[in-house]
Order: structure tokens, then sequence, then C-alpha cells
């Protein structure tokens, strides 16, 4: 039988998925007793068990300075951040993204706009944000939007284009104006890509977010990673960069789902 | 219920002339179809018909009025592909017309007026012998079951003209004959002028009350951009089919079988109607 034709069953399938986990997992394990045989106080490589301690101090223990639980006053502070700009990209990607590509007019006027916009590299305008809005979370939230809200739009407007044109004639044919078009012909047939369009932009999100967190904040995962670098706090450094996989794996999901039951028809299309 | 009148219609895109000349008096209730290569415009008439396009000169009426230069609802259409919306059950494709024309802010009815809505559509869709699939989105149906269900979604507008674009083109012949059978139903119920574009010569004879032929008149690969298609070939079939008027000679001929005999007089015939322009 050709490779290409060779399929694993569903065991072999779940062993193979966690396969790539296992091996990350062993070889740090064995790093980290290489490395900690040679030098008990190594910080580089922590152990399992300084792993444990530090994620109960983080997680459990109330900071003495604050009386908060650090992991979740970071995590509550980034996650407010980071889906008030997912959200707010979000509909600026629906509104403008639709009426791209809808209207050849809106098209001409803002496409050529859009795609130079979308060049400009976020990163270098935080400084400008950071001057022009502060350094609270206007500046971080408005980062993750001019970061992901201009690709957003981008992909949104090209798949309106991609609908085939019959289908808009057809609805012109059953009377439709353009406003009813867009409700019920447009707009349902790109929700579902918009999530999907919202899942891949999940990680750049993350990027901007931890970039504003790391050069002004006083809370957030990022803002405490870069906190903890100058004490070489890897064993903290590690979970978190864990935990915002995590976060990130669970939202990327629960989004997936979300289409799926809402839409449940552009699961059949992606099986036909 | 209504006549289309083509006078004198070009079609060019950029330098390339499609069609040239075209003239056809099409009259209320007639079934055309139109035959021809491919890539010689068919579809593009036919897109002009639509108001999507507009001829680069000469001018389309119907009912006497100029023809409007987009879609609407007097004038429905079936494609070969993408005629129906997949996000849309099939009775929520066969209601879309009617939330049209009835909500024009939302789109969409409740209560009574959907209930009514909802009644409509599914006699269409037993009409089209979809019954039972109300609820399956078009992914789930067959081809021709999709075909079907754009014929219903197009006829729930009763339109005035239907125009039909290769839409049998990619079903099996069993599937095929049971939609011939109930496009020759629809017509001779409903008060539509057809229009209906096929490569099929026998699909053309079984269904169509007349048979128009587009082809260039030179074809040598020089003059391909220089010279559009017209019409070649007008054939009115004989004996005459008339919708709401069932054939008394034989009720349910079926093929271009019986025709063949009759070419010289077809021939003759549209030598008749050429001159009629
Ligand atoms: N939008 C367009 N721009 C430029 N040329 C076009 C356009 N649409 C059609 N044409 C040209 O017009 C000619 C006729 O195309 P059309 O689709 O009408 O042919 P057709 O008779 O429907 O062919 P088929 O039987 O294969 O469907 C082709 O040569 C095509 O290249
Ligand atoms: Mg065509």
């Amino acid at each position: 039988m050709r490779w290409i034709n060779t399929r694993p069953g569903r065991g072999t399938q779940l062993a193979l998925m966690l396969l790539p986990f296992l091996l990350l997992a062993v070889a740090y394990g064995f790093g980290s007793a290489a490395r900690l045989a040679e030098n008990a106080n190594d910080k580089l490589l922590p152990s399992l068990a300084g792993f444990a301690d530090a994620i109960d101090r983080m997680a459990f223990v109330a900071d003495q300075r604050t009386g908060d639980y650090l992991l979740w006053s970071d995590t509550r502070a980034s996650l407010v951040r980071l889906f008030a700009g997912l959200g707010i990209s979000t509909v600026i990607a629906l509104l403008i993204g639709m009426a791209i590509g809808m209207l050849p007019y809106l098209r001409a006027l803002l496409s050529p706009f859009v795609a130079v916009i979308s060049m400009v590299p976020p990163l270098a305008l935080l400084p400008i944000l950071f001057i022009v809005m502060g350094l609270g979370e206007t500046s971080k939230i408005a980062l993750i939007v001019i970061g992901i809200a201009p690709t957003m739009i981008r992909d949104l407007a090209l798949r309106v284009l991609e609908l085939p044109r019959e289908q808009i004639i057809k609805a012109e044919t059953l009377g439709g104006s353009s406003w009813q078009i867009a409700l019920r012909v447009l707009l349902p047939q790109i929700l579902p890509r918009l999530i999907t369009c919202l899942r891949l932009q999940i990680g750049p999100a993350w990027l901007f977010l931890i970039a504003a967190e790391a050069i002004s904040s006083d809370s957030g995962l990022g803002y405490r990673i870069f906190l903890v670098r100058r004490y070489l706090s890897m064993d903290v450094i590690f979970p978190y960069v864990v935990w915002i996989t995590l976060l990130a794996v669970v939202t990327n999901y629960a989004l997936d789902r979300i289409r799926i039951v809402v839409f449940p028809w552009s699961e059949l299309e992606t099986q036909g | 219920m209504s006549e289309l009148v083509i006078q004198n219609v070009w079609k060019e895109y950029g330098d390339q002339i499609v069609l040239e000349n075209v003239s056809l008096t099409v009259a209320s209730r007639a079934f055309v179809a139109l035959v021809g290569p491919s890539g010689c415009g068919k579809s593009t008439f036919l897109r002009m018909l639509l108001g999507q396009e507009k001829p680069t000169r000469g001018t389309i009426l119907i009912d006497g009025q100029p023809m409007p230069t987009e879609p609407g609802p007097d004038r429905g259409i079936v494609f070969q592909r993408y005629s129906v919306f997949p996000h849309l059950t099939v009775l929520g494709n066969v209601l879309l017309g009617k939330e049209f024309s009835k909500s024009r802010h939302k789109a969409k009815l409740f209560g009574a007026a959907r209930r009514n809505a909802v009644e409509e559509a599914r006699d269409l869709i037993t009409e089209v012998g979809l019954s039972g699939t109300e609820q399956k989105y078009p992914v789930q149906l067959s081809g021709g079951m999709q075909q079907r269900l754009a014929l219903a979604q197009a006829l729930i507008m009763k339109p005035k003209v239907l125009l039909l674009d290769e839409p049998f083109g990619a079903l099996d012949p069993g599937i095929r004959a049971e939609i011939h059978t109930l496009m020759k139903r629809l017509w001779h119920e409903t008060q539509m002028t057809i229009v209906m574009v096929t490569h099929d010569m026998r699909e053309a004879f079984t269904l169509a009350s007349r048979i128009v032929a587009f082809e260039r008149r030179r074809d040598r690969p020089e003059e391909k951009q220089r010279y559009g298609a017209t019409i070649t070939n007008d054939i009115a079939i004989w004996p005459p089919r008339q919708a709401g008027v069932p054939s008394i000679f034989s009720p349910d001929r079926d093929g271009p079988v019986a025709f063949l005999g009759h070419r010289r007089d077809d021939l003759a015939l549209s030598g008749e109607s050429s001159e009629a322009h």
C-alpha cells in the first residue's frame, strides 16, 4: 500500500498525538537532571519539584505585598486585555471587512488603505501609543487591535469576495436589497469564517499583549515573566509559558466548538 | 407572462467580440432552448437577459420596457452550480424570497406571516419532489435534488421569465428525465417564459417550444477576436408546443428521433421566422 493511503487507527492516533509531548518532557527531564547533578543550585532547567514549588507559590499563596494570588490576578489582567482586543478587532473586522467585500465604492476607498496599514509593524507604533494614550490599559488593547484588525479585515473582505457571484445574483433575483442580502446571505456565511480567522489571530494577539505588558505594566502574565527574568526564575517562567499556551489552546478549541454548534452547516461543508 | 424583444444586440469584452447582431423575439410563455458550441456566448446572453450585464450595443425589452440594469424578482435564474445557499436548509432556501419581499428590514418572518410562507414553501417543495428533506442542508442533497431546490427557490417569486443556464448538465440520465417531466409540468402550469441554455440536443428537443442556435459564422483562429457568434438557426418545434395546451399529436414524445425526418422543414421554418424579424 502507498504511504499516502496508510492511516493510523484510533489508539495509534492517540499515542502518536501524545508522543511529541512526551518526548519533550523526557528530554527536559534528562537535561534538567544532568544539570542539577552537576550543580544543585542551577536555575536554568529546574526540576519538577522546583516547578511544583513555584506553582504553589504563585497560584495558591497570597502575595505578601498585595495579598493577591499572583497567577490568578495576572491571568485576569491579561485575559481582560486580550479579549477586549480580540472583541474590538472582531467587530471592526466584521463591519469594515463586509463593507469592503460587498460595496465597490467602499472597496475602492478602503481596500488599498487597509492593505498599507496592515504592513505597518505594530510594535514600532507602541511608543506612539504609550505617548498618546498613556501607559494604562487603553494603549495595550489598542496595540492588539492595531496588530490584528487589519489582517482580519483583509481576510474577511477576501472571504466575502470569494463567495460565488452566482449566490449574490440569485439573492437579487429573489428580490433582496443590499441590506437584506448582507444580513441573510453574506453575514451568516461570513461568521463561521470570522471565527476561524479569529482563531488564527490568537497567537499574534498574545504576542502583542505580552510585548505591551513587558514594556509597561504592573500586572499580567507578560509583565510577570519579564519581571522574574531579572532573578533568572525559570521555575516561574516555564509554568507561565505553559499556562499561556494552555489558555491559547483552550480558546482556540472553544471557538471551533462554538462554530460547529452555531453553524452546523459549515462543518458539513468541510466534510463534503 | 412576458415577451422578450432583443434588438441588434452586440456584446464585446475589451477587444473580443462575443456576440454580434443578435435579434430575437421570444413570445410570452415560450420555452426557448439556447444551444451552441462552448464559449460562443450563451451564458453571456443569459446574463444580459438577467440584467446582470449590459449589451455593448442594441436593446433588450421586456414587455416593451427596457431591461433593468440589475437582476430583479421578475426574472428568476437557475445556474449550473452555486444556485442555492449552503447555510440555509431546504425550507430556508425556498422561504428566502418570501422573507425578502415581506420583511424589508429584518428579512425574516415570524408568527402567522411565517406560517403562511412556510405553507407556500412546503407546497413548492412537494411540487419539485423534495418533501421530507425540508430540514436538510444543500450539501446533504444530491446534485439533482439541489437543482430541484434551486428551481423551487426561483419559483416562489413567481417570476415572469425563468432563465436556466445548463441546469441539468451534471445529472445522470435517469434523474434528468425526472426533472424534464417536472419542467414540462411547471411550464404548462405557470405563466413563465423560459429560456434555457443546454448542450444536450435531446433535452432541447424534449422540452422546448423553440430552439435557437448560436454560432460563429467565421471561426478561424485569426478571426476569433473580431467576429462574434450570432443566431444561425431558429427552429420552432413542429408540431407546435404551447404552454398549457397538451400536445394532441403525441402527448409524450420524448426525443429527437421523431424529428430527424423533419430537419428540412425545420430549416425552412427557421427561414420564415428570421424573416419575421
Ligand atoms: N467577464 C468576462 N470578461 C471577458 N471575457 C468574457 C467574460 N465572460 C465571458 N467572456 C468571454 O465570452 C465568451 C463567451 O463566454 P460564455 O461563458 O458566454 O460562453 P458559453 O456559450 O456560455 O460557453 P459554455 O457552453 O462553455 O458555458 C468566451 O470566449 C469568454 O472568454
Ligand atoms: Mg455557459
